[in-house]
């Protein structure tokens, strides 16, 4: 096959799997905050409401796409795409085993994140082409929080990086192969030096992907419904998909950087590689089942306490953490050295 | 195969950052012209990835895309008092005008005399580390300095910004 057709052929891959992953998750979102809530969730649609989300997408298909009289045209259009294109494009670089990715990239990290340091971009641009108050609080409030969050969520993902030497996400899961001790496996998460870091990822990885108690944009209580109020059809289904595509893209980069990837622990080397892709999906679904556990239980912060947590706590830990993993990795040769 | 896809691929992308140049400047929407400014950011960072700049077009990209426009665009957000200010009248003064045509002759008779100088592409691709190597080694002064000027930057802009507290 040529070159050309591959990559087509890629892309439509991880187009089937975002729009895969957003049926999935409108699903296991209404099961798992109805079970959260101690109701049902939806139960008519064949068992167990399994074909909800189904019926939900043809309903977003027929519905009237409407066009507010104060809108800016062009870019109503253009936000849901601006939204969208680089949630898709962030998986081009998440490894789903030592062989199976989109493209194999040496800066696959900051890829991923470039991609998604766009999303808010879109978000400000539905919000202000809306023409109504409350998207465009939505927007300024995704803009705000970007800027307050994107440099603790690049600064606490930098120690793993000084340690593995490495911005390839294939080589950090494989940096993390092998056991401690006999049976811990090597993952990242059990390393007690990165726990503060993981801390930090975890606070602004939920804030960059607009998870419920951080999801200050949308907030439906304040807001209506943020940036997406004057959405809908398909255009709100766009804004939609990319949204729990973000999720996953999150969850998989916390998989990738501090669950070992696609490794499977305490089995023989082959079946954990014949089940890379499988291993890697389902870790990936378990975080995004905590992240709607976390979305279940706790309640929305307010938006300036989120902007001093970002500013005053999260920059300069981070910036403490990136020097203390400095310092550790300069220090321990040395030491080692001297002792031997 | 590979250098016609380059050769489309670069008429495409050199004509998305001069045409959005161009539509930036001449858009009287503040708002329009700040996102015509993301775009040609966006379109710059594809010609660094086509030249295999792979780390420089990613930053880019991280930074002037994804985060000095959202500055921008939040900064004119949080000044235009009314969503009708966003859209100026055309004001051309003659001075500007006269500058404008200064500057641009000036640009166009320095790049027709300069003697660009023809680069052959490297055999191979330096990665990421080799980056970090030389910068930190051949250009480790340079760095610094730069460093150094973005911090007295920072600096003067929190003392500039304390208000009546100072």
């Amino acid at each position: 096959m040529s070159p050309l057709a591959v990559s087509v052929l890629k892309v439509l891959a991880c187009l089937g799997l975002m729009l895969a992953n957003g049926v999935v998750m409108i699903w296991m979102l209404r099961k798992v905050l109805g079970h959260l809530h101690l109701r049902y969730g939806p139960l008519e649609m064949g068992p167990s409401g399994i074909l909800q989300t189904t019926m939900d997408v043809l309903k977003l298909l027929t519905k009237e796409d409407v066009m507010p009289g104060a809108a800016d045209k062009a870019l109503f259009w253009l936000a849901p795409l601006a939204v969208f294109v680089p949630s898709l494009a962030a998986y081009a670089a998440l490894p789903f085993s030592s062989t199976l990715r989109a493209t194999s990239l040496d800066t696959g990290l900051l890829y991923t994140f470039a991609a998604l340091s766009f999303v808010p971009l879109g978000i400000l641009m539905a919000g202000w082409a809306s023409g109504n108050k409350w998207s465009l609080l939505g927007g300024m409030r995704a803009a705000g929080q970007q800027i307050a969050y994107e440099v603790p969520l690049l600064l606490s993902v930098l120690p793993i990086v000084m340690l593995t030497g490495t911005t390839d996400l294939g080589r950090l899961v494989e940096a993390q192969s092998g056991v401690w001790a006999g049976f811990l496996p090597r993952w990242f998460i059990f390393d007690p030096l990165l726990w503060p870091t993981f801390l930090v990822f975890v606070v602004a990885a939920l804030i960059e992907s607009n998870q419920t108690p951080f999801d200050m944009s949308e907030a439906e209580s304040e807001l209506v419904a943020g940036f997406a109020t004057e959405y809908s059809a398909m255009k709100f289904g766009l804004l939609f998909l990319s949204e729990f595509s973000n999720h996953f893209i999150i969850s998989a980069l916390a998989v990738t950087l501090f669950f070992g990837g696609w490794l499977l622990p305490w089995v023989p080397e082959g079946v954990s590689a014949s089940l890379a892709p499988v291993t890697f999906i389902l870790k990936t679904y378990v975080g995004i089942f905590v992240m709607m556990w976390i979305r279940g239980t706790f309640p929305r912060v307010r938006i300036d306490t989120l902007m001093e947590l970002g500013w005053k706590r999260l920059i300069p830990i981070s910036l403490a953490l990136v020097v203390v993993m400095g310092i550790v990795i300069k220090a321990m040769p040395a030491l080692a050295r001297v002792v031997g | 195969m590979a250098e016609t896809v380059d050769g489309i691929a670069f008429f495409l992308l050199a004509f998305a950052s001069i045409g959005g140049a161009v539509m930036m400047l001449s858009t009287r929407n503040v708002v329009h012209a700040a996102f015509w400014l993301l775009e040609v950011m966006l379109a710059t960072a594809g010609l660094y990835l086509l030249l295999d700049a792979e780390f420089l077009a990613l930053v880019q990209a991280l930074v002037y895309a994804g985060a000095v426009s959202v500055l921008v665009l939040f900064t004119i957000m949080l000044t235009l008092r009314r969503r009708e200010d966003a859209v100026r009248p055309f004001e051309p003064g003659w001075g500007a005008l006269a500058l404008a045509a200064l500057f641009g002759g000036a640009m166009l008779l320095a790049i027709s005399r300069a003697q660009l100088p023809i680069g052959a592409m490297p055999a191979s691709v330096p990665t990421t580390a080799d980056f970090g190597r030389v910068l930190f080694t051949q250009w480790a002064v340079p760095f610094e300095i730069a460093s150094l000027v973005l911090l007295v930057a920072l600096v003067g802009a929190v003392w500039w910004s304390g208000g009546d507290r100072r």
